[in-house]
C-alpha cells in the first residue's frame, strides 16, 4: 500500500498529463471522425440533342460521385438558377457519403455545358435530364429496378428542384424526388394576383389566389434574368438557414461560398456571344423584355412558362415526394408547394411538406434538414431508416435567445391538411376594425413602399428581426385595418384571407394594382411583416364608382402572434418590389366583410430543444457522484483497526518509517510506547523527525510503514480515537478575526461534542490570557498564541496530550509554570508526550524520555535510569591522571577512564561519597562530584555532530 | 500589551488538575471519547459562524448589496433614454425591474460571480492551511471527507446566497427606480412582472448550477496549495481563459467543451417561449467539470500529508 502510494505520488504528474493527452486525443478523434474518407468523382461530357428535332447537340458536364460501396441507388442532383455542377459538391459529397450514386450536372446554358437556357423547357434541359437517367442506367454502380431502368431519386434547389418535379412528372424511372424551394407555376412566381373576386374553395392551409394578370414581380424577376445572362448568382440564397439547436457560432463554420459565384467563373470559358439576351434562348429572352418593359405578360410569355413549370406535369406525379419550402421567400413562396401538393395529392401521390426557416430570403436548408433529405431517399430508394411518413412540418422561430440567433422550433402535423379529401386547414376568424380609407397612387409608382429587398434579402435575413422591421409604409398610399388585441397566442400558419372593397377615388383610373401586407403589432406599436412578403392584386374598378370586391389571399406565412399583440391588415398603392401602375390615382378601401380569416395547423413541438443527451448525461454524471460517495463511506467503514490488548496503552508507535518521494526519510524504523500516567520526552536536535513523528500520530501524516495504535486503536487520518488527543503540534492555529475565547469555543463546538466535557473556563484560565481573551488573535504575541494553543489543546481534558516543544517562546516564569502543568495534569490520570531539543527541558520536564536523531531511535527509558547511567560517576578535579589512580585502587571500582578535567569510573556499589573522601584523602581538589551524565554525553555527541 | 495581565494563577493547575482527576474519560466503541460522534463534527452553522464573521465574507456580501445602487445611480448620472423599448441588456435596463435585475446579472455574470463563488470555495479549506488550524481540525478529529464536505455545503450556502442577494437587491432597487413594468426582452418582446420574477429565480437556479464547476476547482485548487490567493486566483484564471477561448470563433465545436461557454444559457428564459437546449447542456457540462473536480479534491485531500 506505501509503496503503491509512493509510485502514484511519483507518477501522479505524467499520469495527468496522459490522462490529458487521452481525452484530447478522443475529442480529436470523434472530431476527426466526422471527416469520413474523401468522396471520389469522376467527370464526364455526355452529348444530348439540342431540341426535339435538332441535329445538333449539346455538351452537358457531369460529375458522377461515387460512395464506398456500390451498387447503390443514384440521386440526381440539380443545381440552382445561376449556379452549376460545382455549386451543389458539398452536399453531393454528403450524399456519397451516405451510401448513394450521385450525379450532378451542369444545366445547359450554365456552368461549362453549352447551349441556351430553354427555363426547363420539356423538349430541353428535361430531355437532357432523361438523357442522363439513361447513362444511369447503364452504370454497373447505380442499382437498378430493371434493365435501364435506375433506382434514383431527384432532388434540387429553387430552378434544379423545378427540374426534379418536371422529369418526376414525365418519367417514371424516377424513384422518388425532393424538390427544395421551388415554383409550381413560374407564371404566378413572376406576376401573382392574390385577389379573385370569387374565392376559391382550396381546404390547403396556404392556398393562394392564383389569380390571373398578375403584377410583375420586377426586382426578383430582373435578378433571376441576370443570373442567366451573367452567370453571377443572386437568386440562389446564400448561407444556411438557422435550424433547431444550433448556435450562432454554427453560422460562419459551415456557410458554403455563393452558389455559381466568383469561384464558378473563374472557371468558365469567356461565353463568346454576350448579347442582350446572353445565353437565354430567344423566345425566353422575348418574353423577359416583354414583361420587364410593359409590366405584363402575354398570352404566348404565360403559355412560355407555364410549359414550362412543373404545374404542367403535376398530375402525372405519382412518386413519393417531399416538398421543402421556405418561409424566408419573396421569390417562390409557401403558396407554391402548396399548389404542388394539392396536384400531387390529386393525382395520387404521396407528399410531406416541410416548411424550414430559410428560403431565398433566407438560406439554403441547414445540416439538420440536409439530413433528413437524405433520410428520405434512403428510405425509399434504400429502404433504410424509419418511414419518413407524409406528415407536415414547419419551423416556428420564436424570439431572442442567448447565442444570438433565433429561437427555432418545429412543429409537426400528422398530414399537410387539406391534401386528403374532406380534410381541411382548420381557420380561426378575427375581427377587423377600420373605416373606408382612401389610397394615392402617386405617379410612376415612386416612392414606393418597401417591404423586402431581392437578392439582399439573404444577407439582410441573417437576422430575421432586421429584414422583417425593414418594411416601410409611405402615409397616404396606405389603409390600416387592425384587429383587436389577442388574448392568447395564434400561431398564424399560412394564408390568411380577407374580403375588400374596392373603389375609385376619382375618375381616372379603370383597374387598381393593390399591395396587402399582415402586419404583427406588438403592445408596444413595433411591427414585424412575417417573411417580409406581399400579396400584390389587381381589382378591375367599375366605372361608375361604386366598389368591386375581392377576396384577398395573403402571403403564406409562420408566425406566433402573441398575446397582446395584433394584426394589422395594410393595403398600399406602391411596392418597391413591383411594378407599381404608373398613372396617379385614388382608390377607396374598405372591409367587405370585417373579419380576417386565418389558417393555424396544429401539432406537436418537436423539441430537440430538449438535448436528451445531454439530460441523459447530467443523470449519469450524478448517478456517478453518487456512487463514487457510496463508495468511499463503506472503503472508510472497512478501514477500522483495533487491538483490545492495547487499550490501556496510550500510545505504542511500531516500525514507523515515513520517506518523501525525493528520497528523505524523516522517520526510519522508529518503535516505542508510552504507558499511562507517564510525561514522557521526545528528545531530539532540530530536525530529528520529532515533529513528522508527532503529526503522524495525529493522523495529519500518512506513514510510509509501520504503524501507531493510541488506546489500542489504529491510527488513521480522522480516526475516532483521536478525539482522546489534545495536541499542539508546531505553532498555533486561530482564526486570526475572532477573539481567543471564540477560537476555543468554535474549535469545541466544530469537534461536535458536548460543550460540559469541554472545560473551556479552566483552560482559559491555564492560559492565563486575562483580559486579552476578549480582543481578536491576530493582536495577540507568539507566546500568548502559544498559550492559547496549549489551552486548546486541553480542551476536554483529553487522555493523551501532545505538546511540541510547548515551551518555546515562553519566558522562564511561565517554563516553570509548564512543566508544573504538565506534571501534575499527568498526575491526575493523564498522559502526556511533550517534544522538545533542549535536555534540560526534558529532565526537568518528564518521567520517560525517547531520544531520536535522524529518524532513528537512540534511547528510551526513565529520565532518572539514562542520566543516571547505572553506578557511574563523574568528578571533576583538577588532576585526572592522579584521581584515576586513586580510583582504580579502590575496592570494586572499575572502568575508571580520565578526560581533560574529570574522571570517570563505574562505582559499583562503593558510595560516591566514600570514593570522594578517597581523592580529597589523596589530596585531589575535587571541583564537583556526580552521577555521570551519560544522556547528555549522547545528546551533546548528536548536536555537536 | 502589558505582559503582567498574562500569567497563569497557581489556583488555575489545580482546579484543572482536579477536574482531570474527577473525570474519567468514558470510551465508545470506536475508540473515542463519549461524547464525539463523528457525524456531529464541524456542523454547517459552526463553519458558517466561522467564515460569516470574516472581514472577507462580510466585504463580498456589502459589495453586492452597493452594486445596484452603483448601476442605478450611474444610470441616473449617465444621459438614458428611458422606457426604451429596443435594443440590448443594457438599453433596456430602465424599461423595467427587471430589466434592470436582468442588466446587474448580465454584467456580473461573466467575471464578478465566478469570481465570488470561486472566492468561497477556493478561500475555504487553503485559508485554514495558512492559519494552521486545518491541522488542529483535522486532530479533533474531524474526518477528512467530512471536513471537506461540511466546508463545501457553508461555501455553497454562502454562494447561493451571495447570489441570490445580488437580483435581490437588484429587484428591490430597479421596482423602486423603474416600476414594476413588463419585462422587455432584447426582441422586443414583453412579458408581464410575475412572469419576469420567475424567470429571473430560474435564471439564478441555472447560474447557481452553472458555477458549479467554478466551486469544483476553486475547491480543488483549496486542497493543493496552502495559499489562498493562490486556489481564488487560479480559478478565477481559468474561467477567464475560457472566456477568451470562447470569443475565438476558428474554434468552432470546440468552444462548446469551455466551461464557460453556456455561462449566459439563462438569457434564454427571457423569451416566452424558453428553449431550454443550452441550459440543460449548460448543466451537463457544468455537472460534469463540477464533479470531476470535486472529486479530485476529494481524492487529493483524502491521501494529502498536512504538513501546514
Amino acid at each position: 500500500m506505501s509503496r503503491l502510494s509512493r509510485i502514484r505520488g511519483r507518477w501522479s504528474i505524467p499520469a495527468a498529463v496522459v490522462v490529458l493527452a487521452l481525452i484530447a486525443g478522443g475529442v480529436y478523434f470523434t472530431r476527426s471522425g466526422d471527416d469520413p474518407a474523401p468522396v471520389t468523382f469522376r467527370e464526364a461530357i455526355i452529348d444530348a440533342p439540342e431540341g426535339p428535332d435538332s441535329p445538333q447537340t449539346v455538351n452537358i458536364e457531369t460529375r458522377l460521385y461515387l460512395p464506398q460501396q456500390t451498387p447503390a441507388p443514384a440521386i440526381m442532383l440539380a443545381h440552382g438558377f445561376g449556379g452549376s455542377l460545382r455549386s451543389v459538391h458539398t452536399q453531393a459529397e454528403e450524399f456519397a457519403r451516405r451510401g448513394f450514386v450521385v450525379l450532378t450536372w451542369s444545366a445547359r446554358g450554365f456552368g461549362r455545358s453549352t447551349g441556351q437556357i430553354a427555363l426547363n423547357s420539356l423538349d430541353r434541359e428535361v430531355r437532357d435530364a432523361q438523357k442522363l437517367l439513361d447513362f444511369l442506367g447503364t452504370r454497373d454502380e447505380v442499382q437498378k429496378d430493371s434493365g435501364g431502368d435506375p433506382r434514383v431519386g431527384v432532388t434540387g434547389a429553387s430552378y434544379g428542384g423545378a427540374l426534379s418535379l418536371l422529369l418526376a412528372g414525365v418519367d417514371k424511372r424516377v424513384d422518388t424526388l425532393v424538390p427544395v424551394i421551388t415554383y409550381n407555376d413560374l407564371a404566378q412566381s413572376l406576376l401573382p394576383n392574390s385577389a379573385l373576386a370569387t374565392p376559391r374553395s382550396d381546404a390547403t392551409p396556404a392556398a393562394t389566389a392564383f389569380g390571373e394578370d398578375g403584377i410583375f414581380k420586377r426586382s426578383w424577376a430582373g435578378i433571376f434574368f441576370s443570373a442567366g445572362m451573367t452567370s453571377i448568382d443572386l437568386s440562389s440564397p446564400t448561407g444556411e438557414a438557422p435550424e433547431m439547436g444550433q448556435t450562432e457560432s454554427n453560422q460562419p463554420a459551415v456557410q458554403q461560398p455563393p452558389a455559381g459565384g466568383s469561384g464558378a467563373q473563374g472557371q468558365q470559358p469567356p461565353t463568346p456571344s454576350l448579347g442582350a439576351c446572353g445565353r437565354f434562348r430567344p423566345e425566353v429572352c422575348t418574353a423577359y423584355t416583354e414583361v420587364a418593359t410593359t409590366g405584363r405578360a402575354s398570352q404566348q410569355t404565360l403559355d412560355l412558362l407555364r410549359k414550362s413549370s412543373p404545374v404542367a406535369v403535376t398530375d402525372r406525379i405519382s412518386q413519393p415526394t417531399m416538398l421543402v419550402q421556405g418561409e424566408q421567400d419573396t421569390l417562390f413562396g409557401l403558396d407554391q408547394s402548396d399548389a404542388t401538393a394539392r396536384q400531387i395529392a390529386a393525382a395520387g401521390g404521396k407528399v410531406k411538406m416541410v416548411w424550414y426557416a430559410g428560403g431565398h430570403d433566407g438560406g439554403n436548408p441547414g445540416t439538420s434538414l440536409r439530413g433528413e433529405i437524405a433520410d428520405w431517399m434512403a428510405f425509399h430508394l434504400q429502404g433504410r431508416g424509419t418511414d419518413p411518413g407524409t406528415g407536415f412540418e414547419y419551423a416556428v422561430q420564436g424570439a431572442f435567445r442567448s447565442s444570438g440567433t433565433p429561437s427555432l422550433r418545429t412543429v409537426v402535423a400528422p398530414a399537410y391538411p387539406g391534401l386528403s379529401p374532406g380534410s381541411s386547414a382548420e381557420r380561426r376568424t378575427l375581427k377587423l376594425n377600420g373605416r373606408e380609407q382612401v389610397a394615392v397612387n402617386p405617379a410612376g409608382g415612386n416612392p414606393a413602399a418597401i417591404s423586402n429587398l431581392p437578392g439582399l434579402g439573404s444577407a439582410l435575413s441573417r437576422s430575421s428581426a432586421i429584414s422583417s422591421r425593414l418594411s416601410i409604409d409611405l402615409p397616404g398610399q396606405a389603409a390600416v385595418f387592425t384587429s383587436d388585441a389577442l388574448e392568447s397566442q395564434l400561431l398564424l400558419t399560412g394564408s390568411s384571407t380577407v374580403r375588400l372593397r374596392v373603389a375609385r377615388g376619382d375618375q381616372t383610373s379603370g383597374e387598381a394594382i393593390l399591395f396587402a401586407k399582415l402586419y404583427d403589432v406588438a403592445a408596444d406599436g413595433s411591427r414585424v411583416l412575417p417573411g417580409s412578403a406581399v400579396a400584390p392584386f389587381r381589382v378591375a374598378l367599375p366605372p361608375d364608382g361604386s366598389a368591386a370586391e375581392v377576396t384577398v389571399t395573403l402571403p403564406p406565412a409562420v408566425r406566433p402572434v402573441e398575446s397582446e399583440h395584433k394584426l394589422a391588415l395594410v393595403v398600399s398603392t406602391t411596392d418597391q418590389a413591383f411594378a407599381n401602375a404608373e398613372q396617379p390615382a385614388a382608390y377607396r378601401i374598405s372591409l367587405a366583410s370585417d373579419e380576417i380569416s386565418v389558417p393555424v395547423v396544429s401539432g406537436r413541438n418537436v423539441t430537440t430543444g430538449f438535448p436528451t443527451g445531454a439530460l441523459w448525461g447530467i443523470v449519469v454524471a450524478l448517478l456517478v457522484l453518487i456512487g463514487a460517495g457510496v463508495v468511499a463511506m463503506f472503503r472508510r467503514r472497512l478501514a477500522h483497526d483495533s487491538d483490545p490488548d492495547l487499550a490501556g496503552v496510550p500510545l505504542v508507535i511500531s516500525n514507523l518509517t515515513k520517506s518523501y518521494p525525493g528520497g528523505l526519510t524523516a522517520v526510519k524504523d522508529l518503535s516505542f510506547r508510552v504507558e499511562h500516567g507517564q510525561v514522557l520526552g521526545l528528545l531530539g536536535p532540530n530536525g530529528a523527525g520529532k515533529t513528522t513523528t508527532l503529526r503522524m500520530v495525529m493522523g495529519l501524516i500518512h506513514p510510509s510503514e509501520g504503524h501507531i495504535r493510541v488506546f489500542g486503536h489504529k491510527v488513521t487520518p480522522g480516526a475516532p480515537v483521536l478525539s482522546r488527543i489534545g495536541s499542539f503540534v508546531e505553532g498555533s492555529g486561530f482564526l486570526p478575526h475572532l477573539s481567543g475565547a471564540a477560537n476555543l469555543r468554535l474549535y469545541w463546538a466544530a469537534t461536535g461534542r458536548p460543550l460540559e466535557e469541554a472545560h473551556v473556563e479552566e483552560a482559559l484560565e491555564i492560559a492565563g490570557l486575562g483580559d486579552a481573551v476578549h480582543r481578536r488573535v491576530r493582536t495577540y504575541s507568539q507566546g500568548m498564541r502559544q498559550r492559547l494553543a496549549i489551552a486548546q489543546a486541553m480542551l476536554g481534558l483529553p487522555d493523551l496530550l501532545i505538546l511540541d516543544e510547548p515551551t518555546n517562546g515562553l519566558d522562564p516564569p511561565q517554563i516553570h509554570q509548564m512543566r508544573e502543568v504538565l506534571r501534575r495534569y499527568a498526575a491526575a490520570g493523564r498522559t502526556v508526550l511533550v517534544s522538545s531539543h533542549l535536555l534540560a527541558e526534558v529532565e526537568q520536564t518528564c518521567s520517560h524520555v525517547v531520544v531520536m536523531h535522524k529518524g532513528q531511535l537512540v534511547a528510551a527509558g526513565e529520565v532518572a535510569d539514562i542520566a543516571a547511567g547505572g553506578g557511574e560517576a563523574t568528578f571533576r578535579v583538577d588532576a585526572p591522571a592522579k584521581a584515576a589512580d586513586v580510583l582504580r585502587g579502590l575496592e570494586g571500582v572499575h572502568d575508571v577512564h580520565e578526560d581533560e578535567d574529570a574522571v570517570h569510573a563505574s562505582l559499583n556499589g562503593v558510595p560516591r561519597a566514600a570514593a570522594l573522601s578517597a581523592l580529597v584523602a589523596a589530596g585531589v581538589a575535587v571541583d564537583q562530584a556526580g552521577p555521570r551524565r551519560r544522556l547528555e554525553d549522547a545528546f551533546l555527541e548528536l548536536v555537536g555532530e | 500589551m502589558n505582559e503582567h495581565d498574562v500569567h497563569t494563577d497557581p489556583g488555575a493547575i489545580t482546579e484543572l488538575t482536579d477536574a482531570a482527576a474527577h473525570q474519567r474519560t468514558e470510551v465508545a466503541q470506536d475508540g473515542s471519547a463519549a461524547g464525539y460522534k463523528a457525524r456531529r463534527t464541524l456542523r454547517v452553522g459552526v463553519e458558517l459562524q466561522r467564515q460569516v464573521r470574516r472581514r472577507r465574507t462580510q466585504f463580498v456580501l456589502g459589495f453586492l448589496v452597493l452594486l445596484p445602487f452603483i448601476l442605478a445611480l450611474s444610470f441616473e448620472i449617465g444621459q438614458s433614454d428611458p422606457n426604451r423599448r429596443t435594443g440590448g441588456f443594457v438599453d433596456l435596463a430602465t424599461a423595467s425591474g427587471i430589466n434592470f435585475v436582468v442588466l446587474t446579472l448580465f454584467v456580473s455574470g461573466s467575471f464578478l460571480l465566478p469570481m465570488i463563488v470561486a472566492l468561497f470555495f477556493g478561500d475555504t479549506i487553503a485559508s485554514e492551511a495558512s492559519w494552521s488550524s486545518l491541522k488542529y481540525l483535522l486532530a479533533a478529529p474531524i474526518p477528512r471527507h467530512r471536513l471537506l464536505r461540511q466546508k463545501a455545503m457553508a461555501s455553497g450556502i454562502l454562494s447561493v446566497f451571495a447570489l441570490a442577494l445580488l437580483p435581490a437587491v437588484a429587484l428591490g432597487v430597479g421596482v423602486a427606480w423603474y416600476g414594476a413594468g413588463e419585462v422587455v426582452s432584447p426582441t422586443g418582446e414583453a412579458a408581464p412582472f410575475a412572469d419576469g420574477v420567475l424567470g429571473m429565480a430560474l435564471a439564478v437556479c441555472y447560474i447557481a448550477i452553472n458555477l458549479f464547476w467554478v466551486a469544483g476547482l476553486a475547491l480543488f485548487l483549496s486542497v493543493i496549495t496552502d495559499a489562498p490567493l493562490g486556489a481564488v486566483g487560479g480559478t478565477v484564471l481559468v474561467s477567464i481563459v475560457s472566456q477568451i477561448l470562447d470569443q475565438i470563433e476558428p474554434l468552432g465545436d470546440l468552444r462548446n467543451y469551455l466551461p464557460t461557454h453556456y455561462a449566459m444559457a439563462w438569457a434564454d428564459l427571457l423569451s416566452t417561449d424558453v428553449d431550454w437546449s443550452e441550459m440543460t447542456r449548460g448543466t451537463f457540462s457544468a455537472l460534469v467539470y463540477g464533479g470531476i473536480f470535486t472529486l479530485l479534491a476529494a481524492r487529493r485531500f483524502k491521501t494529502k500529508d498536512i504538513t501546514s
